[in-house]
């Protein structure tokens, strides 16, 4: 917990008063003056980059849930290999390709990024939700199927619920990888945490690429752990074992 | 009272379920024996169109199941199953309450209810409300897991198996359980097993199916004493038949007037309980008492003799 609030504190530190750091980045600038990135705000990268990874995951969570839950109805079944080929497709395309495809088409900026993004998203979320939708418990899916609970029902009630922390633990998986993919994003002129580490790049600037890679890295960190914890939550009931005996 | 007309589901070539006709009585308890694969769970979830037949109906008070959608007509029907199928992300009380939920029952109904069904169970609400399934053992996740089954007052209740996943300790005093609270709720269970014993023990008539048809459907007595055919006398067991007979029998009906030594059974106990007495104690006669004073005997030779009449 201590650690936790640590790292907060140094992320908010970096983001919101980077000029207080200077003594960290120093050694690794070419002068004094170079050390903080300062041709933007760090908070509003940090904001922009955050938005572009939420709303490409929110986007690839929604899709791949989607497409996981038509693919486990008998309706969606034959469409199971395809959609599985689709989505790998996605995953082995280079984010670096895909943003050199979509710059034409979309032109410079957040788009070609988002469209990145949600490609590079949507396997994880959907590896998981699949594997959670068809291994869930027969005995459990039986007892709602006999007890009246419709389609509908057994999903929002039963299916789902139960699928919850393999998804969840999907769309970690997603959210990590798109924060790091979305510093790409910046060499088609998106405004994310990219652009201190590639202003650092172009400039020889060690202190830039730390900074930025820095920040990516805490957020990763923090949101990851944010995650695991209501992971675990929903988890925490359902898997204690048989502890107190009835007297 | 609950019709079963000639039904039939065919797999391919095969009938898992062969023209198998029977009414089952309301108030009572039906089991439903045979090995694996004799089409008795597929007969089962007949009844409640888990499985739909290939011809022949259901009818339930007279009305034929398929006139209702199968959603609405499982939940006039409760289902148990072995191995519980509770929800593992629900309460307790959640859990038991699924069936009134979904038909729309008010809150406070809702929840006297499973405070009802858990104290009938022997559980203590209050304790036991909020704990998830997985905080039971195997014997109190079974019993919610019945509980829930008969949660909305079904005008039937199917199990499958329901005790298939206990200990033998557990499991017989969960059948005597589910005797006393079928006995006092009036209850119409139909009941599928491969045990012979569980049904001889629990059924007010047994179903004996082989190869998808009924082979016989008797009251316990004649199962035992009278079996069918070759399969239903092998499935009791040749030499467990007449320990299985004198089980079904109490010792009330073969008390008669006379003095014995040692200590008394009561008239509700079987006949197997006073052979054993007789047999440990080396005496040829036990006393039999009903609220606490004795009214007589039963004696080593008329049970011999009750055994020998069954040809």
């Amino acid at each position: 917990m201590i650690l936790r609030l640590a790292l907060l504190g140094l992320l908010l530190g970096l983001v919101l008063r980077p000029h207080a750091f200077v003594w960290m980045f120093e050694p690794f600038a070419p002068d004094r003056s170079t050390a903080i990135y300062d041709r933007a705000s760090l908070l509003s990268l940090s904001l922009n980059h955050l938005a572009l990874v939420a709303a490409a995951s929110l986007a690839a969570t929604i899709v791949a849930v989607a497409l996981a839950i038509f693919v486990t109805r008998p309706a969606g079944a034959p469409f199971r290999p395809l959609s599985r080929t689709i989505t790998n497709i996605g995953q082995s395309f280079p984010p670096v390709a895909v943003l050199a495809l979509a710059v034409p088409a979309l032109g410079f900026g957040a788009r070609p990024t988002l469209v990145a993004l949600f490609l590079y998203g949507l396997l994880p979320i959907f590896e998981n939700a699949l594997t959670a939708l068809s291994t869930l418990p027969p005995r459990t899916m039986e007892a709602a199927r006999g007890m009246g609970l419709n389609r509908w029902q057994r999903l929002a009630q039963v299916e789902l619920p139960l699928a919850a922390p393999v998804i969840l633990a999907g769309i970690r998986v997603s959210v990590m990888i798109a924060l790091g993919t979305a510093t790409i994003g910046s060499t088609v002129a998106a405004r994310t945490l990219g652009e201190p580490i590639i202003a650092g790049l172009l400039t020889n600037n060690t202190a830039f690429v730390l900074q930025g890679g820095l920040i990516v890295g805490l957020f990763a960190v923090l949101i990851y752990d944010a995650f695991v914890q209501i992971e675990n939550r929903l988890l925490d009931r359902r898997r204690k074992p048989v502890a107190r005996k009835v007297a | 009272m609950i019709e079963i007309d000639h039904i039939t589901k065919t797999y391919g070539d095969i009938n898992a379920v062969d023209a198998v006709s029977m009414v089952i009585e309301t108030g009572t308890i039906t089991v439903v024996v045979g090995t694996s694969g004799s089409g008795k769970t597929t007969l089962l979830r007949m009844i409640n169109r888990l499985v739909e037949p290939t011809s022949g109906e259901v009818r339930i008070n007279g009305e034929p199941t398929h006139a209702v959608a199968p959603y609405l007509l499982r939940r006039r029907i409760g289902y148990a199953i072995q191995g519980h199928g509770l929800f593992p992300h629900q309460t307790v009380a959640r859990n038991i309450a699924s069936v009134p939920r979904l038909l729309d029952w008010p809150t406070d109904k809702i929840n006297a209810r499973v405070d009802e069904l858990l104290s009938l169970f022997g559980m203590d609400p209050a304790e036991f409300r909020d704990r998830y399934p997985q905080e039971l053992s195997g014997g109190q996740q079974q019993r919610v897991g019945v509980a829930r089954a008969l949660a909305s007052r079904p005008d039937l209740l199917l199990m499958d198996e329901p005790f298939g996943a206990l200990d033998p300790i557990i499991r017989a005093r969960a059948q005597d359980d589910l005797k006393e609270i079928q006995r006092k709720l009036g209850s119409t269970i139909v009941l599928v097993t491969h045990d012979m014993d569980e049904a001889i023990r629990l059924g007010d008539r047994v179903g004996v199916m082989d190869g998808g048809k009924l082979v016989q459907y008797a009251p316990p007595e004649d199962i035992v004493e009278r079996p069918a055919s070759g399969f239903v006398a092998n499935m009791v067991g040749d030499a467990e038949r007449p320990m299985r007979l004198l089980s079904l029998i109490p010792v009330g009906d073969l008390t008669e007037d006379g003095a014995a030594e040692g200590a008394m059974l009561p008239d509700t106990a079987s006949l197997r309980d006073a052979l054993s007495a007789c047999l440990w104690t080396g005496r040829d006669a036990v006393p039999v008492e009903r609220d606490g004073a004795q009214i007589g005997r039963v004696t080593l030779a008329a049970i011999r003799h009750r055994v020998g009449q069954h040809a």
